[in-house]
């Protein structure tokens, strides 16, 4: 009995009328947890009745504290019926379970109902008592962190990135049990919700003692995802990167990654190890790495199991990492882009627990599921088996930025999984030793250069020397789904680059179905990869950061979107133009319409260099001291690495050897392709827009924010509709979206769209769903170009230094060692603003010193000075990113993961689907934000909708809606010192990384 | 393209001023739309008609989200569905609640019941405001009514209080309660060159002077025990206004009044002689209508009254703003000198409003 949970429901407001006759309402609360019920006496004829209740005071297993939510219920009594139920409140008490989270949820929270939204709302205040318990870790495992954000959280340091954990749990979706025929709509929503919450629940507690087997205390970029798979079941599953954390002392954390700038942590960047603490591979993978730069002629394949035969302690283990941003020195190289889908047909989850609510049975990776091989986990198992495989390919003995999703139509399924083959730094492994290695190539292009052999490459690429450090191979093109190293040297601005693909399909079924799809899949990743890559070369870039994928299918269709963020890395090489050909040369007026288009392609390319001020550094032949660099050559390879079937890879071999450059335009479709590539409206002045965490080129953050989400939804009306035509339909789809952002955030100017999540769907034959939530950021434009002006003119000083002077400002103090060799650099300069960087720095951790926050309550109050007295509301706000400008994060207090169903059976009065959808997305909104105030948070970062799943029937006026959000609440507070903040969030950064860079 | 479906949801909710405007004066999306085309906003951000159209339609919605909170605006401060900045606040209750000048002083003094909305249409036809937005201000003006009717305490206050509205526009709802309450008779042909600022100043007049709750605010602690209430006149302060009659009835006075007037204003203004001959005719004009003032129908007559009695005849004579200023500063203090006159308080407490609202309501 490890546990108190006690509950007090202190007052209600708002509540809505009840009573006709009395224009009032008897309100009373029933607070459960588990199977335990309390009730609060009814407080007659009042809006805003004050219940103060006594505590009620559940004893429950701490395992029970992990899977259950606290459910509040608020009905209005009835003396001659049934009592009417107002709405309900389910708490989640995980936060309070850590030590270091929240210490009380105390709050005003909406009360819900899932016909009619929110109701009024009610202030309820929660406590655990944990007792001490040595058996405590059997079953739960309190205690262990989760984070969504995807690099290692702001106020901790990484001592140990364990790796990957990944959990699924299944259960019959309610709404499809018999008893659906006969209940409310209400009760078949809520037993749906407060399942997925229960479901979700023990997820997270099992997941938790998988890292606790490893030895770690956090989960961080947890990704929790959910699979409505109707008749045949709910999946719910997660993956995350098992850490052990520590947390900076408070105060001390003025920015992102300032552990690495502690005096303590001499090994500045935290140790990596794919299994366990102590694992034995440290030694051959450090010969590895120390190989692979310099001498790079071993044999192909030379990764890690090559040397080693069992690379980890543990076969059954994959050395994937779902951080998408890591601390400096972790990653070594970069491959290139994995990924792997299969289509898989759904049948009934065999689970012998069916038909018992409460109890449903986890499939455990590791337990004796092999002799039920149609499991969802052996579908996971083999694709993730398939990522391992082609990241060995790569010569790469890991994949971060890792993810996985699915897409469900009727009785098939695609699975989905795709993450970046890299070489992470083993050197950390080995404690202590790291002083002795040299770096073996700079921060700013490292990553660049190959982690596979150049004679024996895993597929057809150009490559060249590294234009920065000129020592090592570097590919033509580089496609990652990580986030931009910020270390890494680049040239201008990134900016959002998304290919769009429909392809009709015939209405089938079953296996006939699933095999057509999987026969489409091949040619539209082919087909996106196309897109992507003359969009990159239109915009002058190199690569792409944050790549993701999206397949969607629907009856009769196949969708897929690609987005990623082009950028200009300096180590790269200048990209290619774009030729036109056409097929027959000896028409005049065909060779007039090529030669027209191909002015306009050039054109584009021009305009976009200026635009996304890409002027990279002009190769003089005469370069001293390094080697010459290939001769460039116009027509380049098409493809990079991302293959990811085998079957990609063929066609793409093919396509190589047709020199691929040169698009041509043999037929209609071609002069099509070629129109929508140059149909893509350049985003107005002032605007950016990107799909990572960090935008390339812009750091000088100011504090506005504002994040949203928007949902449309297109019928396609004709029924004979072509590929050609829905491509235009959808292409047109995203753009106008992408446009009416701009437009409604043009009071923020200049401003930059952030992490841009794009998600299609097909929700019913003749729809196409378009979701996306983005954050818009403005920024201090007068300083970027102060930045820029600042910059010493060097240009054609010496080949060497030629590249600094496109460094950002923070490169430069990171490109320490290697701007030694230079001798064009402007060290007073430099060593001044170093050195008034450094002072500012210490001067900032002495005010923080001085003002660090003790107890979290201290906190909270002084937040709500800061506000207003007029509003009795926390402002909370809400960002898809892992930080918030101008602002430093002080506490994390737990995850959010909320899931909701709104169901309404009068559509025309709520305002058709859009009022209802607008009406119960801002629903979400409050509710996420009235948690997180109740936490004692005033932000969320990382937030994200992860499913917004909307079905309609307006001929019976009548519409569901799914959402599932999650994120992390987080207390943080101003920046204190009075330098411009956001600029200050990247000197201390950089100091502090250059600092390290020295010792 | 037309979309099935399309929202926008900020966390922070984004509403744009100018369409929150269009929206208040009761346009339609597609005429809202129109209206911000021509306004050239598309050239400035680059956008297509269709960008406009969303836009418009999820600023349309999230104010009809809005519309029931700012029916009772404290609810705005401490509600949870929109995230919106106080100063955003401020600005959603005040507009939401300001009114075309043009029409309450259509309805200004009528009784805000059924049978007057039923004439909204006629009004906005009148006036040129959408019967959308005659409809928004009409049950504005009826939905402050029925808060404040039945508060104690200062009207303005009370109104400040419960819907978060500036100053201005606090005292602006207080003359329209108040005027509907007393049901003060505005239509009239001759009062028509009126404005409603005319009318809100003598309102505030009339409150801050002829209520209960003028005679003076009570102390803090006793204002629940005591009857305080400034939307009704002060039924006493009536009564009492009858003893100035005297002031006509009793020839000596009167004579004395006027020599005393006529003295003191002799070689100050051109209008002299005009002044001393109607000395007797306005005088009789300002004492009848205060002695008259305790049936309700004089009261609802006030002003035309005061037009007929006193500014109409003024003004066939050519009296300039200053003329009036002088002859009733004059009037008013030489009372005091009459050594038979009694009732001194009664006369200044009636003589101030009367001024106030004459010097208001005297357009050259």
């Amino acid at each position: 009995m490890p546990g108190k949970l006690k509950a007090k429901i202190v007052a209600g407001r708002h509540l809505p009328v009840m009573d006709r006759a009395s224009d009032l309402t008897d309100a009373f609360v029933e607070v459960k947890f588990g199977n335990t019920t309390f009730k609060t006496d009814v407080c007659h004829k009042s809006l805003n009745p004050q219940w103060n209740s006594e505590w009620f005071k559940f004893e429950v297993d701490d395992e029970d504290l992990q899977d259950e939510p606290l459910q509040v219920t608020v009905l209005d009594h009835d003396t001659y019926s049934a009592n009417d139920a107002i709405g309900k409140v389910y708490i989640d008490i995980d936060p309070l379970l850590c030590s270091e989270a929240a210490s009380v949820i105390s709050g005003w929270f909406p009360i819900y109902d899932t016909i009619h939204g929110i109701r009024g709302e009610i202030n309820v205040l929660v406590k655990v008592e944990l007792f001490n318990d040595l058996n405590r870790f059997r079953q739960s495992s309190c205690g262990v962190k989760f984070f969504c954000t995807t690099s290692i959280p702001r106020c901790y340091r990484a001592v140990m990135v364990h790796g990957f954990v990944e959990e699924l749990v299944v259960n019959e979706d309610p709404e499809y049990q018999w008893i659906d025929r006969i209940r409310t709509p209400r009760a078949s929503n809520e037993a749906r919700q407060r399942l997925i919450s229960l479901m979700s629940g023990e997820l997270q507690r099992k997941i938790g003692l998988k890292v606790l087997e490893m030895g770690g205390n956090a989960v961080v970029g947890y990704l929790q995802c959910f699979d409505l798979e109707g008749e045949s079941g709910l999946v719910v599953r997660a993956i995350g990167t098992a850490c052990t954390l520590d947390k900076l002392s408070s105060g001390s954390a003025p920015n992102t990654n300032t552990h690495i700038a502690l005096p303590t942590t001499s090994s500045s960047p935290p140790p990596f190890s794919p299994s366990k603490p102590c694992s034995r591979q440290s030694s051959s993978s450090d010969t590895d790495l120390s190989l692979t730069p310099k001498t790079g002629k071993n044999t192909w394949p030379r990764p890690l199991t090559h040397s080693h035969p069992s690379p980890s302690p543990h076969c059954g283990e994959f050395p994937f990492f779902t951080l998408t941003s890591f601390p400096p020195g972790f990653l070594v190289h970069v491959g290139g882009v994995v990924s792997a889908r299969s289509v898989k047909l759904l049948d009934r989850i065999h689970n012998p627990a069916l038909g018992n609510t409460r109890s449903y049975k986890l499939l455990d990776w590791n337990s004796v599921t092999a002799d039920e091989p149609e499991t969802r986990d052996a579908w996971w198992e083999e694709i993730r088996q398939e990522i391992k495989s082609h990241a060995k390919a790569l010569g790469c003995h890991a994949v971060v930025g890792y993810s996985e999703s699915t897409s469900i139509c009727e009785e098939v399924c695609i699975l989905s999984a795709s993450g970046t083959a890299a070489i992470l730094n083993p050197r950390y492994m080995r404690e202590g030793s790291n002083c002795l290695f040299e770096e073996p190539s700079p921060p700013s292009c490292g990553f660049c250069h190959i982690p596979y052999d150049e004679l024996n490459m895993p597929f057809p690429a150009q490559l060249t020397y590294c234009y920065l450090c000129r020592r090592q191979k570097v590919p033509d093109v580089l496609f990652t789904t990580i986030d931009l190293p910020p270390e890494a040297a680049v040239t201008g601005k990134g900016c959002l680059i998304q290919a769009r693909l429909c392809r009709l399909k015939k209405k089938a079924q079953g296996e006939v179905n699933a095999t057509a799809i999987s026969n489409l899949l091949p040619f539209m990743e082919y087909e996106l990869h196309t897109q992507l890559m003359n969009k990159l070369k239109l915009r002058s870039m190199n690569s792409l950061f944050g790549l993701h994928i999206q397949i969607s299918v629907g009856e009769n269709m196949l969708l897929g979107l690609a987005s990623a963020t082009g950028v200009y890395l300096t180590a790269l090489p200048a990209p290619g133009g774009i030729q036109i050909a056409g097929k027959t040369p000896g028409e005049l007026s065909n060779e007039h319409h090529i030669l027209t288009i191909q002015k306009r392609i050039n054109d584009t390319i021009a305009k976009n260099k200026e635009l996304y001020q890409i002027n990279p550094p002009e190769l003089t032949e005469e370069v001293v001291g390094s080697p010459i660099p290939e001769p460039r050559q116009r027509s380049r390879l098409f493809r990079s690495h991302s293959e990811s079937s085998d079957e990609v890879s063929e066609l793409d071999l093919s396509h190589g050897k047709k020199d691929a450059f040169v698009l041509e335009i043999d037929d209609t479709d071609a002069v099509e392709d070629i129109h929508s590539l140059l149909t893509d409206a350049p985003t107005p002045t002032g605007f950016y827009s990107c799909n990572t965490e960090i935008m390339p080129g812009i750091n000088n953050w100011t504090s506005g924010v504002q994040m949203f989400t928007s949902v449309r939804v297109f019928r396609l009306s004709n029924a004979n509709l072509t590929n050609q035509g829905l491509n235009k339909i959808f292409t047109d789809l995203c753009e106008n979206l992408l446009k009416s952002f701009y437009f409604k955030l043009r009071s923020m100017i200049p401003c930059c769209l952030c992490q841009l999540n794009f998600t299609v769907a097909v929700p019913e034959e003749e729809l196409i769903q378009v979701t996306v939530t983005a954050v818009a950021m403005t920024f201090d434009k007068d300083q970027t170009q102060e930045k820029t002006a600042d910059k010493p003119p060097t240009k054609g000083l010496s080949g060497g230094s030629e590249t600094e002077e496109q460094l950002q400002f923070p490169l430069e103090l990171c490109a320490d060692s290697s701007s030694a060799n230079s001798a064009s650099v402007d060290y007073g300069s430099f060593a001044d603003r170093c050195s008034t960087w450094l002072e500012l720095l210490r001067l900032k951790a002495h005010t923080m010193r001085r003002g660090s926050v003790k107890t979290s309550r201290r906190t909270h109050a002084r937040i709500h000075s800061h506000t207003p007295p007029c509003i009795s509301v926390t402002v909370v706000k809400m960002t898809p990113l892992s930080f918030l400008p101008g602002t430093r994060i002080i506490k994390y207090l737990g995850i959010i993961n909320m899931f909701f169903i709104r169901e309404t059976t009068s559509l025309r009065e709520e305002g058709g689907v859009s009022g209802f959808l607008h009406t119960f997305i801002a629903e979400v909104f409050s509710m996420v934000r009235a948690h997180v105030a109740a936490l004692g948070g005033n932000a969320v970062v990382s937030y994200s909708m992860k499913e917004c799943m909307l079905m309609e029937n307006p001929n019976k006026n009548q519409a569901q809606c799914l959402i599932n959000v999650s994120g992390d609440a987080v207390i943080c507070v101003r920046e204190t010192d009075q330098e411009p903040t956001p600029s200050t969030t990247n000197i201390g950064h950089t100091s502090a990384s250059a600092t390290d860079e020295a010792t | 393209m037309t979309m099935e479906l399309d929202v926008f949801v900020g966390n922070t909710t984004i509403m744009d001023e100018e369409v929150y405007q269009l929206w208040l004066d009761g346009y339609t999306v597609n005429d809202a739309v129109k209206v911000r085309m021509d306004g050239g906003v598309m050239e400035e951000c680059e956008a297509s008609a269709d960008v406009l159209l969303s836009d418009t339609m999820d600023q349309y919605r999230t104010f009809q989200m809005c519309e029931r909170l700012l029916h009772s605006p404290s609810k705005l401060g401490n509600q949870l569905l929109f995230q919106i900045p106080p100063h955003r606040q401020a600005m959603l209750i005040e507009r939401y609640y300001t009114f075309d000048d043009a029409f309450v002083r259509e309805v200004l003094g009528k009784k805000l019941s059924k049978g007057t909305k039923k004439d909204l249409d006629d009004i906005g036809a009148k006036t040129g405001v959408t019967l959308k937005s005659c409809r928004r201000q009409f049950d504005n003006f009826k939905r402050v009514f029925k808060v404040v009717e039945e508060l104690k305490g200062p009207l303005v206050e009370n109104i400040r209080h419960h819907f978060l509205l500036s100053d201005k526009l606090a005292r602006d709802y207080a003359a329209i309660v108040f005027f509907a309450n007393n049901r003060f008779e505005t239509g009239k042909r001759k009062l028509q060159y009126l404005t409603f600022q005319d009318f809100a100043f003598c309102a505030g007049q009339l409150i801050s002077n002829w209520t209960v709750g003028a005679v003076g605010e009570p102390a803090d602690h006793q204002r629940s025990f005591r009857f305080y209430m400034d939307v009704d006149l002060d039924k006493e302060f009536l009564q009492e206004l009858k003893e100035l009659k005297v002031l006509i009835t009793d020839k000596d006075l009167l004579d004395q009044h006027k020599s005393l007037v006529c003295t003191a204003l002799r070689g100050k203004t051109k209008a002299f002689n005009e002044m001393e001959t109607n000395f007797k005719n306005l005088s009789r004009g300002l004492v009848n209508i205060a002695a008259k003032l305790t049936n309700t129908k004089d009261v609802r007559d006030f002003f035309i009254d005061l037009v007929e009695k006193f500014i109409e005849p003024c003004r066939s004579d050519r009296w300039t703003a200053a003329d009036i200023r002088l002859y009733l500063t004059h009037y008013n203090n030489s009372a005091h000198i009459l050594d038979t006159f009694k009732h001194q308080v009664v006369w200044d407490r009636y003589m101030g409003v009367v001024k106030s609202c004459i010097f208001k309501m005297y357009h050259d």
